[in-house]
């Protein structure tokens, strides 16, 4: 096992259109491959269940952040009103919820919109500014008009020589080694053509 | 389509002359069009009128912390507002410019959850607007309050008084309504920038622009494992959006309904606040998006059919605030109560009856236009229409508000309100930090979200078996259309 090879990511490969893409997708998926990523400028209709994703979880942390929104309001309108400083205003109750909704609706919003974009940091984990794909030259396309399958290498089913030739099998073009670092990797990433003629 | 059935295919080929469907993105431009085509107007230099505009406008923009340095050092007497008329510019422009922002979060939430394909290439520039428009809103009521540096008592944090808010104030609900859907709404314009940003990190040139990109891109880099929980997290700020759009104005219009004055205290004001801030919002992303989509040719992104669409819920919005208008006379004279009868009698024929029928005019008779094919097919007459909308939203709000308390309870007490130059000069200081917010936005971010735009494309369905082919897909694949629909 060379240098190279040790720092292999996984084997890229690129697809012409969304439909050919969902298409070698289902394939992968099929042929029970764990560790591997569809890239795509725009999420493509059906891939999820071609991947095999369950439901996105997303949705717990905005209803936790709405439950952290609502008690927080209620608690500071109750203590601040009710039980801190008591103040009779235009002779209303010190505690009402008719007065009080605006206001739980309103910190209910706010702490779901907050949950929701903690919880797509946290599920993506994003930010994260260098990730291997980045290494191939070709991989820039993905937020143009680049469609894309990466299968890694750290997948227990991988395997350099069949899975490159799965991938064409399935329809992909261009098929490249990824590196994980770009010092180990020849900048920018060989096509296998040359690496394999 | 099955082959005995070839005279029914004759007809439905026939139909579909006047039935297709026109495509959201004329010309059935690739993937990779529109990417250059949106891209470029951030990449390539900066245009002459670009830096003339800017400059221009950041000239007028500069109006604004002028008068208002000039307010604060002087005092709240250089404005026109007095008892009692006290309530005056400073609320009509802010109830204005809030009101803007609400066609922004219209389109990027309601039209995301009611499927509506064709807000994709509007939705950014909207939004961006609706944060500019809620910045300038919040300039008014912050220096409304006189001691500016005694706001931050609005915030319920512990102060040296060791009394609180009163929650029970709808002034107060407004702070956290106004500053709730800033923040939720910029939060949602940023997550939709996310994917664009990275398509910008990806085409630059440079490493500043490369660096400074890709910091806001957060590393996006497309993956399907992210862009399931994207998705996701997008309908659910969507549909929290939706909700806030709608209960913002509501909650700026109790200002003025939870009070007892007369030509306030109406029932209506919420639904009527809410119609009336699409219209005005509607109208002002028309007048920002028509000049530049000729400025940047981008004719085939914002096609005739998304002016129309636009020019249609101006139609409907405009009729709504003028069933309001009829409304709100008929319940004055319903209720039999003389004080109400006498705010709307005095609204139409009082000392103010010149802004009450440009009101009318501008809001009620103008949009009616919009029933002719003519009036929407042509951006130039829309454009001239749509300027009627946004005065007529502008004078909406001060109707309301200074005719209604102009003339109170005591007749002893009555006035006339009059701006004076600093009210004037501070507004136009609005305007000018408004256009130039959305200019360098123009510049700087993509005023067209890519990925979605993309995303409607013929090409971008998965079950479109030849999305390559120049076949007309309205006709041969239903699927497509119905993914159009």
């Amino acid at each position: 096992m060379n240098r190279s090879e040790k720092s292999l990511h996984g084997l890229g490969a690129e697809f012409p259109t969304a439909s050919s893409l969902l298409h070698a997708a289902k394939k992968v998926q099929a042929l029970g491959f764990r560790r591997w990523d569809v890239y795509s400028p725009f999420p493509v209709h059906g891939m999820d269940h071609a991947m095999g994703f369950k439901r996105s979880r997303v949705s717990l942390f905005s209803l936790i952040g709405g439950f952290i929104g609502l008690g927080t309001a209620f608690a500071l309108i109750y203590y601040t009103s009710a039980l801190n400083y008591p103040l009779i205003t235009q002779g209303k109750p010190y505690f009402s919820l008719e007065a009080s909704l605006p206001i739980f609706f309103e910190l209910t919003i706010l702490l779901t919109a907050f949950g929701t974009v903690l919880g797509l940091l946290l599920l993506t984990l994003l930010p994260r500014f260098h990730h291997p794909v980045f290494n191939w030259d070709r991989f820039q396309r993905v937020t143009d008009d680049g469609f894309f399958i990466v299968l890694e290498a750290a997948d227990p089913q991988f395997s350099n020589e069949t899975t490159r030739k799965f991938l064409q099998e399935i329809g992909g073009t261009h098929i490249s080694e990824i590196f994980q670092d770009p010092e180990t990797a020849p900048h920018p990433a060989r096509p296998t053509s040359e690496v394999f003629s | 389509m099955r082959a005995d059935n070839s005279s029914a295919q004759a007809a439905f080929a026939h139909a579909s002359d006047y039935l297709e469907r026109r495509p959201l993105v004329a010309n059935r431009r690739p993937l990779s069009w529109i990417t250059e085509h949106v891209c470029r107007i951030v990449e390539k230099p900066a245009p002459m009128w670009w830096w003339i505009l800017t400059i221009f406008f950041g000239a007028v923009a500069s109006l604004t912390p002028a008068m208002l340095t000039y307010l604060v050092s002087t005092g709240v007497g250089v404005w026109g507002l007095n008892v009692p008329v006290c309530w005056a510019w400073d609320i009509t422009n802010f109830v204005f410019w809030i009101g803007i922002g609400h066609a922004g979060t219209l389109i990027s939430a309601i039209l995301f959850l009611t499927r509506q394909n064709w807000r994709t290439s509007i939705n950014r520039s909207a939004e961006a607007m609706t944060i500019f428009a809620v910045i300038c809103a919040g300039i008014f009521p912050a220096f409304h309050v006189g001691r500016v540096w005694m706001a931050w008592f609005l915030a319920p944090v512990p102060n040296a008084n060791a009394i609180w808010q009163n929650f029970r104030s709808p002034l107060l609900w407004d702070v956290f309504a106004v500053s709730t859907y800033f923040t939720v709404s910029l939060i949602f314009w940023y997550l939709g920038l996310i994917p664009d940003l990275a398509s910008l990190r990806d085409r630059a040139k440079t490493r500043f622009r490369q660096m400074a990109y890709g910091l806001l891109a957060m590393g996006w880099r497309g993956s399907n494992r992210h862009w399931t929980h994207y998705e996701k997290a997008y309908l659910i700020l969507a549909g929290i959006s939706t909700p806030l759009v709608l209960s913002v104005h509501s909650v700026v219009s109790f200002d003025f309904a939870t009070s007892i004055v007369p030509g306030w205290h109406t029932t209506i004001f919420p639904p009527y606040f809410v119609a009336g801030a699409i219209f005005g919002g509607f109208a002002m992303v028309l007048t920002l998006l028509i000049p530049f989509r000729e400025i940047y040719g981008l004719h085939d992104l914002v096609t005739d059919k998304h002016i129309d669409n636009m020019c249609k819920i101006i139609l409907l919005t405009g009729s709504l605030v003028g069933y309001a208008y009829a409304m709100e006379f008929f319940i004055a004279w319903y209720s039999g109560n003389p004080f109400e009868i006498y705010a709307f009698t005095n609204r139409a024929f009082g000392p103010y009856w010149w802004a009450y029928w440009a009101m009318i005019t501008c809001n009620v008779a103008a949009p009616q236009l919009f029933w002719f094919k003519y009036c929407r097919q042509n951006p130039w007459v829309v454009l001239a229409i749509v300027m009627f909308p946004n005065t007529g939203m502008w004078f909406e709000r001060f109707v309301i508000i200074v005719t209604s308390i102009h003339r109170d309870f005591l007749p002893s007490s009555w006035g006339y309100f009059s701006p004076t130059w600093v009210d004037i000069t501070l507004f136009i200081g609005t305007i000018g930090l408004f256009v130039f917010l959305f200019l360098l936005f123009v510049r700087f971010l993509p005023m067209i979200n890519m990925f979605e735009v993309k995303n409607i494309t013929p090409e971008a369905d998965p079950h479109n078996p030849d999305s390559h082919s120049e076949q007309n897909s309205a006709i041969s694949h239903p699927s497509t259309t119905k993914v159009h629909a």
